[in-house]
Protein backbone atom coordinates (compact mmCIF):
# COMPACT_ATOMS: atom_id res chain seq x y z
CA UNK A 1 0.00 0.00 0.00
CA UNK A 2 1.23 3.59 -0.63
CA UNK A 3 -0.28 6.50 1.13
CA UNK A 4 -0.31 9.74 0.58
CA UNK A 5 -1.14 12.02 3.55
CA UNK A 6 -1.20 16.10 3.26
CA UNK A 7 1.69 15.95 0.56
CA UNK A 8 2.77 19.41 -0.88
CA UNK A 9 5.27 20.06 -2.82
CA UNK A 10 6.59 23.19 -3.91
CA UNK A 11 9.71 23.54 -6.05
CA UNK A 12 12.30 26.57 -5.55
CA UNK A 13 10.62 29.32 -7.79
CA UNK A 14 7.21 28.74 -6.17
CA UNK A 15 5.85 26.75 -8.45
CA UNK A 16 3.05 24.91 -6.07
CA UNK A 17 3.23 21.41 -8.47
CA UNK A 18 1.05 18.79 -5.59
CA UNK A 19 -0.93 20.68 -3.31
CA UNK A 20 -2.17 19.02 -0.17
CA UNK A 21 -2.40 15.16 -1.90
CA UNK A 22 -4.19 12.78 0.15
CA UNK A 23 -4.69 9.04 -1.39
CA UNK A 24 -4.06 5.63 -0.87
CA UNK A 25 -2.96 3.50 -3.62
CA UNK A 26 -4.22 -0.43 -2.42
CA UNK A 27 -1.48 -3.40 -2.46
CA UNK A 28 -2.16 -5.19 -5.39
CA UNK A 29 -3.81 -2.83 -7.22
CA UNK A 30 -2.79 -0.64 -10.46
CA UNK A 31 -3.87 3.15 -9.42
CA UNK A 32 -3.33 5.75 -12.36
CA UNK A 33 -2.75 9.34 -12.23
CA UNK A 34 -4.06 10.99 -14.66
CA UNK A 35 -4.83 14.75 -15.66
CA UNK A 36 -3.40 17.46 -17.66
CA UNK A 37 0.15 18.41 -18.66
CA UNK A 38 1.82 20.22 -15.81
CA UNK A 39 -0.85 18.92 -12.74
CA UNK A 40 2.00 17.21 -10.81
CA UNK A 41 1.83 13.45 -11.89
CA UNK A 42 5.72 13.03 -12.13
CA UNK A 43 6.48 15.24 -9.16
CA UNK A 44 3.94 12.85 -7.17
CA UNK A 45 5.19 9.37 -8.71
CA UNK A 46 9.27 11.11 -7.85
CA UNK A 47 8.26 12.13 -4.33
CA UNK A 48 7.55 8.42 -3.43
CA UNK A 49 10.69 7.19 -4.32
CA UNK A 50 12.16 10.38 -3.32
CA UNK A 51 13.59 11.44 -6.53
CA UNK A 52 11.82 15.01 -5.36
CA UNK A 53 11.68 15.35 -1.79
CA UNK A 54 8.14 16.32 -0.46
CA UNK A 55 8.11 19.99 0.89
CA UNK A 56 5.27 18.82 3.44
CA UNK A 57 3.37 15.92 4.23
CA UNK A 58 4.27 12.24 4.25
CA UNK A 59 4.30 9.62 1.90
CA UNK A 60 4.25 5.44 3.59
CA UNK A 61 5.20 2.46 1.85
CA UNK A 62 2.77 -0.04 4.13
CA UNK A 63 4.08 1.08 7.54
CA UNK A 64 7.31 2.97 6.84
CA UNK A 65 7.35 6.61 6.05
CA UNK A 66 9.67 6.66 3.44
CA UNK A 67 10.93 9.94 4.13
CA UNK A 68 13.01 7.82 7.19
CA UNK A 69 14.28 5.50 4.89
CA UNK A 70 18.08 5.53 2.74
CA UNK A 71 16.71 6.78 -0.35
CA UNK A 72 19.17 4.14 -2.76
CA UNK A 73 17.78 1.93 -0.38
CA UNK A 74 14.12 2.91 -1.06
CA UNK A 75 14.98 2.67 -4.66
CA UNK A 76 16.19 -0.40 -5.11
CA UNK A 77 12.94 -1.62 -3.45
CA UNK A 78 10.94 0.21 -5.80
CA UNK A 79 10.62 -0.63 -9.74
CA UNK A 80 10.39 2.53 -11.79
CA UNK A 81 9.58 2.85 -15.50
CA UNK A 82 10.59 6.41 -17.43
CA UNK A 83 9.08 7.99 -19.96
CA UNK A 84 10.98 7.02 -23.45
CA UNK A 85 12.54 4.14 -21.47
CA UNK A 86 15.45 5.74 -20.41
CA UNK A 87 17.56 3.12 -20.93
CA UNK A 88 21.61 3.34 -20.75
CA UNK A 89 23.21 3.35 -24.32
CA UNK A 90 26.30 1.84 -23.28
CA UNK A 91 24.94 -1.05 -21.56
CA UNK A 92 23.96 -4.72 -23.51
CA UNK A 93 19.98 -4.76 -23.14
CA UNK A 94 20.83 -7.59 -20.63
CA UNK A 95 22.68 -6.17 -18.49
CA UNK A 96 20.25 -3.39 -18.86
CA UNK A 97 17.47 -5.55 -17.32
CA UNK A 98 20.31 -6.90 -14.95
CA UNK A 99 20.96 -3.72 -13.63
CA UNK A 100 18.91 -3.39 -10.27
CA UNK A 101 20.21 -7.16 -9.27
CA UNK A 102 23.53 -6.21 -10.21
CA UNK A 103 23.42 -3.49 -7.92
CA UNK A 104 22.41 -5.16 -5.18
CA UNK A 105 25.80 -7.11 -5.37
CA UNK A 106 23.86 -10.40 -6.84
CA UNK A 107 25.69 -12.74 -8.80
CA UNK A 108 26.08 -11.97 -12.56
CA UNK A 109 25.83 -15.01 -14.18
CA UNK A 110 22.85 -15.37 -12.37
CA UNK A 111 21.61 -12.03 -12.55
CA UNK A 112 22.01 -12.44 -16.35
CA UNK A 113 20.80 -15.19 -16.82
CA UNK A 114 17.27 -14.22 -14.73
CA UNK A 115 17.38 -11.15 -16.90
CA UNK A 116 16.57 -12.64 -20.21
CA UNK A 117 13.79 -15.35 -18.63
CA UNK A 118 12.17 -11.60 -17.61
CA UNK A 119 13.29 -10.43 -21.62
CA UNK A 120 11.03 -13.31 -22.86
CA UNK A 121 8.32 -12.48 -19.65
CA UNK A 122 8.00 -9.51 -21.50
CA UNK A 123 7.96 -10.68 -25.05
CA UNK A 124 11.39 -9.89 -26.26
CA UNK A 125 13.45 -12.64 -28.14
CA UNK A 126 16.64 -13.66 -26.22
CA UNK A 127 18.51 -13.04 -29.13
CA UNK A 128 18.19 -9.30 -27.92
CA UNK A 129 20.11 -10.01 -24.88
CA UNK A 130 23.32 -8.75 -26.34
CA UNK A 131 22.17 -5.69 -28.99
CA UNK A 132 22.43 -2.04 -27.22
CA UNK A 133 19.19 -0.15 -26.45
CA UNK A 134 20.04 2.31 -29.99
CA UNK A 135 19.38 -1.60 -32.43
CA UNK A 136 15.75 -1.78 -30.62
CA UNK A 137 12.69 -0.29 -31.87
CA UNK A 138 10.82 2.65 -29.65
CA UNK A 139 7.88 0.01 -28.20
CA UNK A 140 11.19 -3.04 -27.91
CA UNK A 141 12.93 -0.19 -25.60
CA UNK A 142 9.81 -0.10 -23.98
CA UNK A 143 9.71 -2.96 -23.26
CA UNK A 144 13.25 -3.66 -22.00
CA UNK A 145 12.37 -0.71 -19.53
CA UNK A 146 9.42 -2.97 -17.77
CA UNK A 147 11.63 -5.76 -17.78
CA UNK A 148 13.99 -3.17 -16.12
CA UNK A 149 11.62 -2.19 -13.65
CA UNK A 150 11.06 -5.91 -12.69
CA UNK A 151 13.99 -7.29 -13.06
CA UNK A 152 14.77 -7.38 -8.75
CA UNK A 153 11.05 -8.34 -8.33
CA UNK A 154 10.27 -5.31 -6.15
CA UNK A 155 6.50 -5.01 -4.77
CA UNK A 156 5.97 -1.77 -5.70
CA UNK A 157 6.24 -0.42 -9.45
CA UNK A 158 5.84 3.68 -10.24
CA UNK A 159 5.52 3.87 -14.45
CA UNK A 160 5.80 7.17 -15.82
CA UNK A 161 3.72 7.13 -19.25
CA UNK A 162 5.22 3.95 -20.24
CA UNK A 163 3.42 3.45 -23.48
CA UNK A 164 3.70 6.86 -24.83
CA UNK A 165 6.37 7.07 -26.97
CA UNK A 166 5.17 4.12 -29.56
CA UNK A 167 2.08 3.89 -32.07
CA UNK A 168 -1.36 3.72 -31.10
CA UNK A 169 -1.58 -0.54 -32.03
CA UNK A 170 2.01 -1.35 -30.49
CA UNK A 171 0.51 1.07 -27.43
CA UNK A 172 -2.75 -1.25 -27.52
CA UNK A 173 -0.04 -4.31 -27.60
CA UNK A 174 2.01 -3.21 -24.81
CA UNK A 175 -1.11 -2.23 -22.47
CA UNK A 176 -2.68 -5.98 -23.15
CA UNK A 177 0.45 -7.38 -21.81
CA UNK A 178 0.88 -5.16 -19.16
CA UNK A 179 -2.64 -6.32 -17.85
CA UNK A 180 -1.56 -10.07 -18.23
CA UNK A 181 1.75 -9.61 -16.78
CA UNK A 182 0.25 -7.46 -13.64
CA UNK A 183 -2.37 -10.65 -13.22
CA UNK A 184 0.30 -13.03 -12.95
CA UNK A 185 2.57 -10.35 -10.68
CA UNK A 186 0.04 -9.14 -8.52
CA UNK A 187 2.07 -5.46 -8.01
CA UNK A 188 1.58 -2.89 -5.99
CA UNK A 189 1.42 -0.23 -9.28
CA UNK A 190 1.27 3.62 -9.45
CA UNK A 191 0.84 4.43 -13.59
CA UNK A 192 1.18 7.90 -14.83
CA UNK A 193 -0.54 8.72 -18.40
CA UNK A 194 -2.36 12.17 -19.71
CA UNK A 195 -4.72 9.33 -21.74
CA UNK A 196 -7.86 9.14 -20.02
CA UNK A 197 -8.65 5.89 -22.47
CA UNK A 198 -5.27 4.57 -21.28
CA UNK A 199 -6.36 5.36 -17.61
CA UNK A 200 -9.80 3.52 -17.77
CA UNK A 201 -8.66 0.63 -19.58
CA UNK A 202 -5.49 -0.13 -17.25
CA UNK A 203 -6.67 1.13 -13.86
CA UNK A 204 -8.35 -0.52 -11.00
CA UNK A 205 -8.86 2.83 -9.33
CA UNK A 206 -8.19 6.44 -11.40
CA UNK A 207 -6.97 9.36 -9.65
CA UNK A 208 -7.87 12.52 -11.82
CA UNK A 209 -5.46 15.76 -11.12
CA UNK A 210 -6.20 18.98 -11.84
CA UNK A 211 -3.59 21.84 -12.46
CA UNK A 212 -2.06 23.29 -9.52
CA UNK A 213 -1.67 19.80 -7.72
CA UNK A 214 -4.95 18.69 -6.54
CA UNK A 215 -7.23 15.91 -6.62
CA UNK A 216 -10.06 16.00 -8.43
CA UNK A 217 -11.80 12.70 -8.20
CA UNK A 218 -10.38 9.05 -7.24
CA UNK A 219 -12.71 6.37 -8.53
CA UNK A 220 -13.15 3.45 -10.21
CA UNK A 221 -13.02 3.70 -14.03
CA UNK A 222 -16.63 3.06 -14.73
CA UNK A 223 -18.06 5.38 -11.90
CA UNK A 224 -15.51 8.20 -13.53
CA UNK A 225 -17.62 7.71 -16.67
CA UNK A 226 -20.92 7.49 -15.36
CA UNK A 227 -20.83 9.78 -12.59
CA UNK A 228 -17.51 12.13 -12.60
CA UNK A 229 -17.29 14.41 -9.96
CA UNK A 230 -17.46 18.15 -11.68
CA UNK A 231 -17.26 19.83 -14.81
CA UNK A 232 -13.47 19.46 -15.33
CA UNK A 233 -13.12 15.34 -14.72
CA UNK A 234 -16.69 15.64 -16.84
CA UNK A 235 -14.29 17.56 -19.92
CA UNK A 236 -11.35 15.63 -19.03
CA UNK A 237 -13.25 12.49 -19.35
CA UNK A 238 -14.49 13.81 -22.77
CA UNK A 239 -16.65 12.57 -25.34
CA UNK A 240 -18.67 9.32 -25.66
CA UNK A 241 -18.51 8.65 -21.85
CA UNK A 242 -21.72 6.93 -21.97
CA UNK A 243 -20.73 4.51 -24.69
CA UNK A 244 -17.09 4.60 -23.00
CA UNK A 245 -18.71 3.00 -19.91
CA UNK A 246 -20.43 0.04 -21.47
CA UNK A 247 -16.75 -1.39 -22.10
CA UNK A 248 -17.13 -2.23 -17.91
CA UNK A 249 -21.08 -3.18 -18.73
CA UNK A 250 -20.94 -7.06 -18.87
CA UNK A 251 -24.33 -8.69 -19.15
CA UNK A 252 -26.09 -11.78 -20.24
CA UNK A 253 -27.23 -11.93 -23.50
CA UNK A 254 -29.42 -14.47 -25.53
CA UNK A 255 -27.63 -14.92 -28.92
CA UNK A 256 -29.01 -16.72 -31.66
CA UNK A 257 -27.83 -19.79 -33.12
CA UNK A 258 -26.84 -18.99 -36.97
CA UNK A 259 -26.01 -21.41 -39.96
CA UNK A 260 -22.65 -21.43 -41.16
CA UNK A 261 -20.46 -22.15 -44.19
CA UNK A 262 -17.47 -23.34 -44.70
CA UNK A 263 -14.60 -22.41 -47.70
CA UNK A 264 -15.30 -24.38 -50.52
CA UNK A 265 -19.47 -25.06 -49.80
CA UNK A 266 -21.32 -24.37 -53.17
CA UNK A 267 -23.62 -21.19 -53.71
CA UNK A 268 -26.75 -23.88 -52.57
CA UNK A 269 -25.39 -23.73 -49.36
CA UNK A 270 -24.95 -20.85 -48.59
CA UNK A 271 -27.94 -19.76 -50.32
CA UNK A 272 -29.94 -22.59 -47.45
CA UNK A 273 -27.50 -20.56 -44.65
CA UNK A 274 -28.07 -16.82 -45.46
CA UNK A 275 -30.51 -14.86 -42.91
CA UNK A 276 -31.23 -11.50 -44.85
CA UNK A 277 -29.08 -12.42 -48.03
CA UNK A 278 -25.77 -13.38 -45.71
CA UNK A 279 -24.18 -16.14 -44.20
CA UNK A 280 -21.31 -16.72 -42.21
CA UNK A 281 -17.92 -18.67 -43.13
CA UNK A 282 -16.12 -20.80 -40.24
CA UNK A 283 -13.38 -22.36 -40.01
CA UNK A 284 -13.34 -26.83 -38.75
CA UNK A 285 -12.39 -25.35 -34.99
CA UNK A 286 -15.73 -23.26 -35.71
CA UNK A 287 -13.77 -19.91 -35.12
CA UNK A 288 -15.59 -17.11 -37.70
CA UNK A 289 -13.74 -16.58 -40.78
CA UNK A 290 -16.27 -13.34 -42.33
CA UNK A 291 -19.84 -13.17 -43.87
CA UNK A 292 -20.25 -13.93 -47.44
CA UNK A 293 -23.08 -12.14 -49.48
CA UNK A 294 -25.29 -15.19 -51.03
CA UNK A 295 -25.81 -12.51 -53.87
CA UNK A 296 -22.52 -12.33 -54.76
CA UNK A 297 -22.43 -16.08 -55.09
CA UNK A 298 -23.11 -17.97 -58.60
CA UNK A 299 -24.86 -20.46 -59.24
CA UNK A 300 -22.21 -23.72 -58.90
CA UNK A 301 -19.73 -21.19 -57.53
CA UNK A 302 -17.69 -22.05 -54.46
CA UNK A 303 -17.00 -19.90 -51.33
CA UNK A 304 -13.60 -18.44 -51.63
CA UNK A 305 -11.30 -16.79 -49.04
CA UNK A 306 -11.58 -13.10 -51.60
CA UNK A 307 -15.73 -13.43 -51.22
CA UNK A 308 -14.85 -13.03 -47.30
CA UNK A 309 -16.46 -9.38 -45.72
CA UNK A 310 -14.09 -9.31 -42.69
CA UNK A 311 -14.96 -5.74 -41.13
CA UNK A 312 -17.00 -7.12 -38.28
CA UNK A 313 -15.23 -7.29 -34.82
CA UNK A 314 -15.76 -10.30 -32.99
CA UNK A 315 -16.91 -10.04 -29.13
CA UNK A 316 -16.06 -12.71 -26.24
CA UNK A 317 -19.64 -13.80 -24.84
CA UNK A 318 -17.73 -13.38 -21.59
CA UNK A 319 -16.68 -9.50 -22.26
CA UNK A 320 -18.61 -6.26 -22.24
CA UNK A 321 -21.98 -5.13 -23.82
CA UNK A 322 -19.79 -2.38 -25.93
CA UNK A 323 -18.05 -5.23 -27.54
CA UNK A 324 -21.49 -6.62 -28.63
CA UNK A 325 -22.76 -3.31 -29.62
CA UNK A 326 -19.39 -3.05 -31.70
CA UNK A 327 -19.59 -6.36 -33.24
CA UNK A 328 -23.35 -5.64 -34.11
CA UNK A 329 -22.64 -2.09 -35.62
CA UNK A 330 -20.02 -3.24 -37.24
CA UNK A 331 -21.11 -6.57 -39.13
CA UNK A 332 -21.84 -6.17 -42.75
CA UNK A 333 -24.32 -8.48 -41.92
CA UNK A 334 -26.33 -6.35 -39.24
CA UNK A 335 -25.65 -9.26 -36.93
CA UNK A 336 -22.18 -9.41 -34.56
CA UNK A 337 -20.74 -12.67 -33.77
CA UNK A 338 -20.31 -13.54 -30.22
CA UNK A 339 -17.34 -16.26 -29.33
CA UNK A 340 -16.50 -18.53 -26.62
CA UNK A 341 -12.60 -18.32 -25.34
CA UNK A 342 -11.01 -20.37 -27.43
CA UNK A 343 -12.07 -17.86 -30.33
CA UNK A 344 -14.82 -20.77 -31.59
CA UNK A 345 -18.55 -19.17 -32.64
CA UNK A 346 -21.43 -19.34 -29.81
CA UNK A 347 -23.96 -17.16 -31.68
CA UNK A 348 -25.31 -14.01 -32.73
CA UNK A 349 -26.90 -10.90 -31.22
CA UNK A 350 -28.50 -7.64 -33.21
CA UNK A 351 -27.41 -4.08 -31.99
CA UNK A 352 -30.99 -3.56 -31.06
CA UNK A 353 -31.15 -6.88 -28.56
CA UNK A 354 -27.59 -5.71 -26.85
CA UNK A 355 -29.56 -1.94 -26.48
CA UNK A 356 -32.69 -3.49 -25.06
CA UNK A 357 -30.22 -5.26 -22.61
CA UNK A 358 -28.47 -2.06 -21.84
CA UNK A 359 -31.53 -0.30 -21.36
CA UNK A 360 -33.04 -2.81 -19.11
CA UNK A 361 -29.92 -3.34 -16.84
CA UNK A 362 -29.58 0.65 -16.72
CA UNK A 363 -33.03 0.68 -15.61
CA UNK A 364 -32.89 -1.74 -13.75
CA UNK A 365 -29.88 -0.20 -11.38
CA UNK A 366 -32.04 3.55 -11.52
CA UNK A 367 -34.52 2.25 -9.95
CA UNK A 368 -32.63 0.34 -7.34
CA UNK A 369 -30.45 3.24 -6.60
CA UNK A 370 -33.32 5.26 -6.55
CA UNK A 371 -35.10 3.18 -4.22
CA UNK B 1 68.19 15.28 -43.49
CA UNK B 2 68.79 10.85 -43.70
CA UNK B 3 72.31 11.81 -43.28
CA UNK B 4 71.72 13.64 -39.77
CA UNK B 5 69.40 10.68 -39.06
CA UNK B 6 72.44 8.22 -39.48
CA UNK B 7 74.85 10.47 -37.91
CA UNK B 8 72.64 10.89 -34.84
CA UNK B 9 70.35 8.24 -34.39
CA UNK B 10 70.84 8.09 -30.13
CA UNK B 11 69.93 12.14 -29.88
CA UNK B 12 67.34 12.13 -32.72
CA UNK B 13 65.61 8.69 -31.02
CA UNK B 14 66.13 10.24 -27.38
CA UNK B 15 64.33 13.26 -27.71
CA UNK B 16 61.73 11.78 -29.66
CA UNK B 17 61.20 9.62 -26.58
CA UNK B 18 61.05 12.76 -24.66
CA UNK B 19 59.27 14.33 -26.68
CA UNK B 20 56.64 11.90 -26.48
CA UNK B 21 56.77 11.25 -22.29
CA UNK B 22 56.01 15.21 -22.67
CA UNK B 23 53.19 15.39 -24.32
CA UNK B 24 51.70 12.37 -23.18
CA UNK B 25 52.26 13.01 -19.26
CA UNK B 26 50.28 16.49 -18.50
CA UNK B 27 47.16 15.03 -20.51
CA UNK B 28 47.20 12.26 -18.46
CA UNK B 29 47.63 14.61 -14.67
CA UNK B 30 45.54 17.30 -16.85
CA UNK B 31 42.31 14.33 -17.19
CA UNK B 32 42.89 13.12 -13.85
CA UNK B 33 42.49 16.39 -12.67
CA UNK B 34 39.68 17.84 -14.50
CA UNK B 35 37.29 14.63 -13.84
CA UNK B 36 36.16 15.73 -10.14
CA UNK B 37 36.54 19.63 -11.43
CA UNK B 38 34.31 18.52 -14.62
CA UNK B 39 31.96 16.49 -12.02
CA UNK B 40 31.67 19.56 -9.91
CA UNK B 41 30.78 22.23 -13.18
CA UNK B 42 28.14 19.46 -14.49
CA UNK B 43 26.83 18.50 -10.77
CA UNK B 44 26.17 21.76 -9.21
CA UNK B 45 25.01 24.10 -12.51
CA UNK B 46 25.79 27.64 -10.92
CA UNK B 47 29.53 26.61 -10.91
CA UNK B 48 29.90 25.82 -14.63
CA UNK B 49 30.47 29.56 -15.55
CA UNK B 50 33.24 30.63 -13.22
CA UNK B 51 35.15 27.32 -13.82
CA UNK B 52 35.02 27.09 -17.56
CA UNK B 53 35.84 30.75 -17.81
CA UNK B 54 38.59 30.68 -15.33
CA UNK B 55 39.65 27.54 -17.64
CA UNK B 56 39.71 29.43 -20.49
CA UNK B 57 41.52 32.37 -18.95
CA UNK B 58 44.25 29.63 -18.04
CA UNK B 59 44.53 29.09 -22.15
CA UNK B 60 45.11 32.13 -23.03
CA UNK B 61 48.17 32.72 -20.87
CA UNK B 62 50.96 32.66 -23.40
CA UNK B 63 52.88 29.29 -23.66
CA UNK B 64 56.76 30.81 -23.40
CA UNK B 65 56.06 33.13 -20.87
CA UNK B 66 54.18 30.17 -18.70
CA UNK B 67 57.36 27.96 -19.31
CA UNK B 68 59.58 30.75 -18.16
CA UNK B 69 57.58 31.46 -15.53
CA UNK B 70 57.17 27.96 -13.94
CA UNK B 71 61.28 28.22 -12.59
CA UNK B 72 60.05 31.15 -10.18
CA UNK B 73 56.48 29.37 -9.14
CA UNK B 74 57.70 26.14 -8.99
CA UNK B 75 61.24 26.96 -7.33
CA UNK B 76 62.93 24.26 -10.11
CA UNK B 77 65.93 24.48 -11.91
CA UNK B 78 65.26 26.51 -15.07
CA UNK B 79 66.15 23.79 -17.38
CA UNK B 80 63.91 21.33 -15.19
CA UNK B 81 61.76 19.53 -17.46
CA UNK B 82 59.28 19.43 -14.53
CA UNK B 83 58.24 23.27 -15.60
CA UNK B 84 57.66 22.35 -19.23
CA UNK B 85 55.12 19.22 -17.33
CA UNK B 86 53.47 21.33 -14.90
CA UNK B 87 52.90 24.09 -17.64
CA UNK B 88 51.88 22.03 -20.15
CA UNK B 89 49.49 20.18 -17.65
CA UNK B 90 48.12 24.13 -17.00
CA UNK B 91 46.96 23.80 -20.70
CA UNK B 92 45.85 20.34 -20.80
CA UNK B 93 43.73 21.06 -17.65
CA UNK B 94 42.16 24.18 -18.99
CA UNK B 95 40.91 22.35 -22.12
CA UNK B 96 39.51 18.99 -20.73
CA UNK B 97 37.67 20.71 -17.33
CA UNK B 98 35.02 22.11 -20.12
CA UNK B 99 35.57 18.85 -22.10
CA UNK B 100 34.53 16.55 -18.81
CA UNK B 101 31.76 18.98 -17.76
CA UNK B 102 30.12 19.03 -21.19
CA UNK B 103 30.53 15.42 -21.70
CA UNK B 104 29.05 14.92 -18.13
CA UNK B 105 26.11 17.17 -19.61
CA UNK B 106 25.32 15.28 -22.45
CA UNK B 107 24.09 12.71 -20.70
CA UNK B 108 20.05 12.86 -21.34
CA UNK B 109 18.03 13.93 -18.62
CA UNK B 110 15.96 11.05 -18.82
CA UNK B 111 18.98 8.59 -18.40
CA UNK B 112 20.21 10.17 -15.38
CA UNK B 113 16.70 9.93 -13.68
CA UNK B 114 16.50 6.27 -14.58
CA UNK B 115 19.93 5.88 -13.38
CA UNK B 116 19.05 7.67 -9.70
CA UNK B 117 15.62 5.89 -9.82
CA UNK B 118 17.57 2.10 -10.36
CA UNK B 119 18.92 3.85 -6.92
CA UNK B 120 22.57 4.48 -8.60
CA UNK B 121 24.43 6.59 -5.42
CA UNK B 122 26.24 9.49 -6.34
CA UNK B 123 29.70 8.28 -7.12
CA UNK B 124 27.87 5.16 -8.77
CA UNK B 125 25.70 6.76 -10.46
CA UNK B 126 28.93 8.62 -12.38
CA UNK B 127 31.60 5.83 -12.59
CA UNK B 128 29.18 3.26 -14.26
CA UNK B 129 26.38 5.76 -15.99
CA UNK B 130 28.02 9.21 -16.69
CA UNK B 131 31.25 8.75 -17.46
CA UNK B 132 30.98 5.79 -19.70
CA UNK B 133 28.51 8.10 -21.92
CA UNK B 134 30.68 10.55 -21.96
CA UNK B 135 33.62 8.98 -22.93
CA UNK B 136 33.06 9.82 -26.42
CA UNK B 137 32.76 13.73 -26.13
CA UNK B 138 36.15 13.20 -23.45
CA UNK B 139 38.12 11.37 -25.91
CA UNK B 140 37.72 14.26 -28.37
CA UNK B 141 38.80 16.66 -26.18
CA UNK B 142 42.13 14.02 -25.48
CA UNK B 143 42.76 14.47 -29.02
CA UNK B 144 42.74 18.14 -28.97
CA UNK B 145 44.85 18.40 -25.90
CA UNK B 146 47.28 15.24 -27.03
CA UNK B 147 48.03 17.15 -30.36
CA UNK B 148 48.25 20.49 -29.29
CA UNK B 149 50.74 19.45 -26.56
CA UNK B 150 53.44 17.92 -29.27
CA UNK B 151 53.41 21.25 -30.87
CA UNK B 152 53.62 22.98 -27.59
CA UNK B 153 56.33 20.80 -26.41
CA UNK B 154 58.64 21.77 -29.29
CA UNK B 155 58.53 25.31 -28.12
CA UNK B 156 60.48 24.27 -25.02
CA UNK B 157 63.65 24.11 -27.21
CA UNK B 158 63.97 27.57 -26.56
CA UNK B 159 64.34 27.50 -23.07
CA UNK B 160 66.91 24.44 -23.31
CA UNK B 161 64.59 21.43 -22.95
CA UNK B 162 66.40 19.00 -25.58
CA UNK B 163 63.37 17.28 -27.42
CA UNK B 164 62.38 17.10 -31.22
CA UNK B 165 62.03 21.08 -31.05
CA UNK B 166 66.02 20.73 -30.44
CA UNK B 167 65.41 19.82 -34.72
CA UNK B 168 64.01 22.93 -35.34
CA UNK B 169 66.97 25.40 -33.27
CA UNK B 170 69.50 23.15 -34.75
CA UNK B 171 68.53 23.68 -38.46
CA UNK B 172 68.34 27.22 -37.98
CA UNK B 173 71.25 27.81 -36.47
CA UNK B 174 73.57 25.49 -38.70
CA UNK B 175 71.25 26.43 -41.91
CA UNK B 176 70.34 23.30 -42.76
CA UNK B 177 66.74 23.12 -43.67
CA UNK B 178 66.84 19.43 -43.76
CA UNK B 179 67.44 19.09 -39.75
CA UNK B 180 64.06 21.07 -39.47
CA UNK B 181 62.35 19.29 -42.00
CA UNK B 182 63.05 16.31 -40.20
CA UNK B 183 61.73 17.56 -37.18
CA UNK B 184 58.65 18.40 -38.42
CA UNK B 185 58.03 15.25 -39.43
CA UNK B 186 59.08 13.46 -36.54
CA UNK B 187 56.42 15.67 -34.75
CA UNK B 188 54.01 15.04 -37.45
CA UNK B 189 54.20 11.31 -36.71
CA UNK B 190 53.80 11.47 -33.43
CA UNK B 191 50.79 13.59 -32.87
CA UNK B 192 49.46 11.06 -35.84
CA UNK B 193 49.65 8.35 -33.89
CA UNK B 194 49.27 9.31 -30.60
CA UNK B 195 45.71 10.57 -32.23
CA UNK B 196 45.04 6.97 -34.03
CA UNK B 197 45.54 5.69 -30.25
CA UNK B 198 43.31 7.21 -28.85
CA UNK B 199 40.28 6.93 -31.33
CA UNK B 200 41.74 2.98 -30.57
CA UNK B 201 41.17 3.25 -27.18
CA UNK B 202 37.71 5.13 -27.55
CA UNK B 203 36.26 2.51 -29.63
CA UNK B 204 37.06 -0.08 -27.50
CA UNK B 205 35.20 2.07 -24.80
CA UNK B 206 32.29 2.47 -26.13
CA UNK B 207 31.02 -0.54 -28.24
CA UNK B 208 27.62 0.78 -28.02
CA UNK B 209 28.72 3.62 -30.37
CA UNK B 210 29.07 1.29 -33.13
CA UNK B 211 26.08 -0.15 -32.88
CA UNK B 212 24.40 3.16 -32.98
CA UNK B 213 26.41 3.58 -36.31
CA UNK B 214 25.34 0.40 -37.79
CA UNK B 215 21.97 0.62 -37.55
N1 LIG C 1 12.38 21.30 -11.12
C1 LIG C 1 11.31 22.09 -11.23
N2 LIG C 1 11.37 23.38 -10.87
C2 LIG C 1 10.29 24.19 -10.97
N3 LIG C 1 9.08 23.79 -11.41
C3 LIG C 1 8.96 22.52 -11.79
C4 LIG C 1 10.05 21.59 -11.73
N4 LIG C 1 9.62 20.38 -12.17
C5 LIG C 1 8.33 20.56 -12.50
N5 LIG C 1 7.92 21.82 -12.27
C6 LIG C 1 6.57 22.38 -12.46
O1 LIG C 1 5.67 21.66 -11.63
C7 LIG C 1 4.45 21.41 -12.31
C8 LIG C 1 4.18 19.92 -12.34
O2 LIG C 1 5.17 19.26 -13.12
P1 LIG C 1 5.12 17.71 -13.42
O3 LIG C 1 6.33 17.36 -14.20
O4 LIG C 1 4.87 16.97 -12.18
O5 LIG C 1 3.83 17.63 -14.36
P2 LIG C 1 3.20 16.38 -15.12
O6 LIG C 1 1.80 16.26 -14.62
O7 LIG C 1 4.06 15.20 -15.00
O8 LIG C 1 3.14 16.92 -16.61
P3 LIG C 1 3.37 16.14 -18.01
O9 LIG C 1 2.10 15.44 -18.32
O10 LIG C 1 3.61 17.26 -18.96
O11 LIG C 1 4.54 15.23 -17.84
C9 LIG C 1 4.59 22.04 -13.68
O12 LIG C 1 3.98 23.31 -13.64
C10 LIG C 1 6.08 22.18 -13.87
O13 LIG C 1 6.37 23.29 -14.66
MG1 LIG D 1 5.25 14.06 -16.41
Amino acid sequence: MIKFESVVKKYPDGTVAVNGLDLVAPSGKITVFVGPSGCGKTTSLRMINRMIEPTSGTIWLDDQDTGKVDASTLRRGIGYVIQHAGLFPHRTIVDNVATVPLLLGRDKKKARSQAIELMERVGLPASFAKRYPAQLSGGQQQRVGVARALAADPPVMLMDEPFSAVDPVVRAELQDEFLRLQSELGKTIIFVTHDIDEAVKLGDQVAVLKVGGTLAQLASPATLLTDPVDDFVAGFVGRDRGYRALGFESGQLDPDTEQTVKLGDDAAAVGRAARDGWSLAVDDARRPLGWVRAAALAEGKQVTPELLHRGGTLAPVSGSLRGALDAALSSPAGRGVLIDDNGALVGTVTASEVVQRIESQLAGRRNGSDG
Amino acid sequence: MINYLKNNPDNVSSWFFTHLWMSVLPVVIGLIIALPIGWVASRYRWTYPPITNLAGLLYTIPSLALFILMPSILGTKILSPVNMVVALTVYSLALLVRVVADGLNSVAPDIRAAATAMGFSGIGRFLRVDLPIAVPVITAGLRVATVSNVSLVSVGALIGVPQLGSLFTEGFSRYIPGITLLGILLCLALALVLDALIVLGSRVLTPWQRAVAKR
